[in-house]
């Protein structure tokens, strides 16, 4: 069984606390060495009893130090026995068989020094019978207090669960629905705080970790569209296809996005505006679009420098391109390529 | 469609279900309303309403076991599922289920009446996320390495794979252009946009790419947590 479990054993073999395999195996070797002084020793009648004693407290350290230190990588952690019994590692074969073998021969050695050897066929079965009948009398009471146990530990989980959603909701859906009371009479403002507390719920739900800066296209670019849609209270759609870890070049296609969102609920009066990422492997595409006003896009004012600058230069800056489909009346669009380098 | 079409309106939260009633009233004529899975299933077996809206996440089974019990018997019905979820597998599930479309709650009045019409037709409604959800759950090396290329009969590859014109509407969906929209960008007619659609959305609820929502939902997670 031992060889049939070394592989999975080995990964979890304490590789990060080579002092403690190195007790483990010095305690089996002090311990054969005893076994081995101890059949030596008996036939002669120095310590009787006390030989018997030391073995069986070797054998019994050997027996459990496993199953309370469990070498996990670097911190030690409590297994049980249960859990212990069903994956022994590799190095506890050896350890398991040696104490049980020095438990054994203490305990024949003990009953020999008492003398009851030969009775001893008798005395197991009354062991045995003892056993079965307290067994059968506290088996009802001892499977009660586990279950009882469980119980109560899953009840402690439940009710820490539930006091953080309920700090959760407290925090956010509560306050959000008295500020929405407060303003009832704007409704631009109510619909602003509604849409900010359903994004944030609705990442909280999706268990959507909120992260740093800068780590995913993605995450990049829903958090740009959301911190426009606070600044300007119009709603942003985001769409988004695949994902890819941000560099230079990508966080410049985020930066015109952003302007191009910003540009989209300032200046087109667009109830929305729909922004659509896709990832590809090769090259990022961005896009977006509201139906506002438009503009004609040959005629833009010299000084208005917000689509040239921010975001056609931008993207030409970092080797991708932009374009800007709009028409009077027909709302705008803003179209952003980028080809994914490997580096800024 | 000239006439109005009947729809009934499928959803455990009463204060939406008299939302919708008031907001379409004029363009539709609603013909009942449920609040549960069993309500949902007599209401649809006595009206044989054209459209039901169904909400996806109900207490008892939601959409996916309304259109279970139902789809076979009435199925003349078409089944338009609407929802506050963003997730991927629940969406999927119901349109694999047999709904016409899905679109998102917070969808405008005349949209949500255009999206009805639409689906009353016989065309499917695909809003920009769930277009998302679809290029991400079929995109080109989708599930490569799971499937042996020569095991799989040629009408099966047919059903896994979009065809480059699809993924460009769908890609234009997904954007935030509507269907007369799309057209014009594509340079092809309204009918035509209609057509693609509904072979996108018979691949979605046909296709037999193992776990797709799964799939697609792992795909998700995956990305989030980056490459």
């Amino acid at each position: 069984m031992a060889s049939a479990q070394a592989p999975a054993g080995q990964s979890r073999a304490p590789a990060g606390s080579p002092l403690r395999r190195r007790i483990g195996r010095g305690l089996i070797v002090v311990a054969v060495a005893a076994l081995f002084a101890g059949v030596h020793l008996s036939g002669s009648h120095v310590g009787e009893g006390l030989w018997p004693l030391v073995l069986g407290i070797c054998g019994m350290a050997l027996l459990w130090r496993p199953t309370v230190v469990a070498g996990g990588s670097g911190q030690s952690r409590r297994r049980t026995l249960r859990e212990y019994l069903r994956r022994p590692s590799q190095l506890d074969a050896p350890r398991l068989i040696t104490g049980a073998l020095l438990v054994a021969f203490a305990s024949a050695a003990l009953l020999h020094a008492i003398g009851v050897q030969h009775s001893l066929g008798k005395a197991i079965w009354a062991v045995a019978i003892i056993a079965t009948v307290l067994g059968l009398v506290m088996g009802p009471w001892v499977v009660r207090l586990g279950r009882s146990l469980s119980f109560e530990r899953a009840a402690r989980i439940r009710e820490q669960e539930r006091a953080e959603l309920a700090a959760h909701l407290h925090d956010s859906v509560l306050q959000t629905l008295a500020l929405i009371q407060k303003r009832a009479g704007d409704p631009r403002e109510v619909a602003g705080l509604a849409r900010r507390q359903e994004r944030e719920l609705r990442s909280w739900l999706l268990k959507r970790p909120d992260r740093g800066e800068g780590d995913s296209v993605a995450t990049a670019l829903e958090r740009a569209a959301a911190e426009v849609e606070e600044l300007h209270r119009v709603p942003i759609e985001v769409v988004t296809v695949g994902d890819g870890p941000l560099n230079g070049r990508l966080e410049a296609v985020v930066q015109a996005a952003r302007e191009a969102m910003t540009n989209a609920a300032k200046f087109a009066s667009s109830e929305r505006v729909d922004l659509y990422a896709e990832v590809e492997p090769d090259r990022v595409e961005v896009f977006v679009r509201d139906r506002g006003v438009g503009f004609d896009p040959h005629a833009i004012p010299a000084d208005r420098r917000g689509v040239r600058d921010s975001i056609i230069g931008r993207m030409e800056r970092h080797q991708g391109r932009a374009a800007v489909h709009s028409r009077p009346g027909e709302g705008t669009e803003v179209e952003l390529v980028m080809e994914r380098g490997s580096s800024a | 469609m000239s006439s109005k079409p009947r729809v009934v309106i499928v959803d455990d939260h009463h204060l939406f279900r008299s939302g919708v009633r008031a907001e379409l009233g004029a363009e539709l004529s609603v013909v009942g309303d449920a609040g549960t899975v069993e309500e949902a299933v007599s209401v649809i077996r006595e009206q044989l309403p054209d459209v039901v809206l169904l909400d996806v996440h109900m207490p008892d089974g939601g959409g996916v076991e309304v259109i279970t019990r139902v789809g076979e018997e009435c199925a003349a019905v078409r089944f338009l599922a609407l929802s506050v979820s963003d997730a991927a597998e629940d969406v999927i599930a119901v349109i694999r289920a047999g709904a016409r479309g899905y679109v998102t709650k917070t969808i405008s009045a005349a949209e949500l009446a255009e999206a009805v019409r639409r689906v009353a037709g016989g065309d499917a409604v695909f809003s920009p996320r769930l277009a998302g959800f679809v290029l991400d759950a079929f995109a080109q090396d989708a599930g490569a390495g799971s499937l042996n290329a020569d095991q799989r009969a040629a009408e099966d590859r047919e059903l896994d794979q979009l065809t480059p014109r699809e993924r460009e509407v769908l890609r234009h969906i997904a954007r935030g252009y509507m269907y007369k929209e799309v057209a014009q960008s594509l340079g092809i007619s309204v009918k035509t946009v209609e057509a693609h659609v509904s072979a996108v959305l018979r691949k979605l609820q046909l296709s037999s790419r193992h776990e797709l929502s799964r799939w697609a939902v792992q795909r998700r997670l995956v990305s989030l947590d980056g490459p």
